[in-house]
């Protein structure tokens, strides 16, 4: 395969076919929480990609020039949990001192990304990639950023679909919370679709 | 303290603050592991060791940790547990290790776990805390086993034990299996009549049911509301330059 299809294969499977909150089910608390209104939940996934992306090009090299030579594989879960908590902390101070009116727009939903699976899951499954070709540094960022897009577009889906249940008849016993898991159902089902291509 | 309210700690988190169905935490693994009833209960089982152990070790410390730092505090001691319960399960059940994948190592960031350490065992003494994250864990098990025992039924027809126990419930019948309710569509919809259910029982003992994921029961509450305040500072700050 050559590069530029497997950037392509990469980025699709990320995106579609193996998207992060309709088929693997991470990030679910906030989509499900932030998913109100189409502003909000564009911010959150735009936040969570750069994260996301951020993140693994940290956790990756330690990972990899770090922990396997050690033999400290083991010690994952713990150094990229406080990793990323770290990253957070980081990217939070930074973007209120040089980019107040991110900050603004962005900074609550900083908080709510370090216990936020997608993010840890991602990093995770990042040290354990096949080998299609690709640098694995890169395709380990590129996947990050595929998986960071699929939870963008899923977000921004199902926020618009939420905005219309709000001003439908539904039956009483649905209403709220139970509706709203029933349409993640259906933008699901039609993801599904996805995994044929 | 009577021998009551220690009962009260227990079982408060199995019916009336069922982790998942009341308080809507640890929803991602709910989905994801539960599509059958021996890999739910194998998902509920390993969080509900990280969480007796971490509450009790927070609890032991909630006099130690600074208030400021105690969230990544707790994510440590909470990422400690998880490492070991990983170790085991890989050691002396593969097979779970390989159905659970991913989401072993992401109890961690489980919300459960997070959320009783943040709003019961960083202010109550050891045994209460102990208590409270047994029932919490046999209230998030029931309800993964209930959930995977549902998707197993509907979508394969049998439920499976073990790789050699397996019970057939739908074949002679002609019944052909709804392979959907295995595949991730299944998990949502499922779970959303679940919640559905939950919320008639609450309707009808007069309680207020759940309408959607609210701010009460994040363990990140008072995080985002810090966040808030120093929001609302920036934007007066902002106002009052525009003004000058």
């Amino acid at each position: 395969m050559n590069s530029v299809t497997a950037v392509m294969a990469v980025l699709l499977a990320g995106i579609f076919t193996s998207n992060m909150v309709l088929s693997r089910f991470l990030g679910i608390c906030s989509f499900l929480g932030v998913s109100k209104k189409v502003g909000t939940a564009v911010s959150m996934g735009v936040a969570v990609t750069l994260v996301m992306v951020l993140a693994t090009a940290v956790t990756w090299p330690i990972y990899t020039f770090l922990l396997v030579p050690n033999g400290l594989e083991y010690l994952q879960t713990i150094v990229f949990i406080l990793v990323i908590a770290a990253l957070v902390q980081l990217m939070e101070i930074v973007i209120k001192r040089f980019l107040k009116p991110i900050y603004v727009a962005f900074g609550i939903y900083l908080s709510l990304i370090t216990t936020n699976c997608a993010v840890l899951g991602i990093t995770l499954m990042n040290t354990e990639l096949a080998n299609i070709g690709l640098p694995p540094y890169l395709h380990a960022l590129i996947n990050a950023l595929a998986a960071g897009l699929g939870f963008l577009l899923a977000m921004f889906i199902f926020s618009g679909i939420r905005v219309r249940i709000e001003s439908s008849d539904i039956p009483r016993g649905l209403q709220g919370l139970p509706i709203t898991l029933i349409a993640a159902a259906l933008v699901s089902l039609s993801f599904l679709g996805f995994s044929g291509i | 303290m009577s021998k009551g309210k220690y009962l009260s700690y227990l079982t408060g988190g199995i019916i009336k603050e069922n982790p998942v169905l009341c308080l809507l935490l640890g929803t991602c693994p709910t989905l994801a592991v539960t599509t059958s009833l021996m890999n739910g209960v194998g998902m509920g089982v390993a969080a509900t060791v990280v969480l007796i152990c971490s509450n009790m070790v927070i609890s032991l410390l909630r006099h130690v940790i600074p208030n400021k730092v105690r969230i990544p505090a707790f994510i440590t001691i909470i990422a400690g547990f998880v490492t070991i319960v990983q170790m085991f399960v890989k050691a002396f059940a593969p097979s779970v290790n390989n159905s659970l994948g991913i989401f072993l190592p992401l109890i961690v960031v489980n919300c459960i776990i997070l959320a009783r350490a943040e709003m019961f065992a960083c202010k109550n003494p050891v045994l209460p805390s102990i208590l409270d994250g047994l029932g919490m864990g046999i209230g998030f098990t029931a309800t993964l086993a209930a959930m995977g025992l549902i998707r197993e039924i509907f979508g394969t027809g049998m439920i499976t034990l073990s790789e050699t126990v397996r019970i057939p419930l739908t074949s002679g019948l002609g019944i052909e299996p709804m392979l959907i309710f295995i595949l991730p569509p299944g998990g949502f919809f499922v779970f959303g009549l679940l919640i559905a259910l939950s919320n008639k029982l609450a309707r009808r003992k007069g309680k207020k049911p759940i309408e959607e994921l609210g701010c009460e029961n994040c363990p990140s509450k008072s995080v985002c509301e810090l966040l808030e305040q120093d929001k609302q500072k920036i934007d007066k700050e902002q106002e009052g330059l525009a003004d000058e």
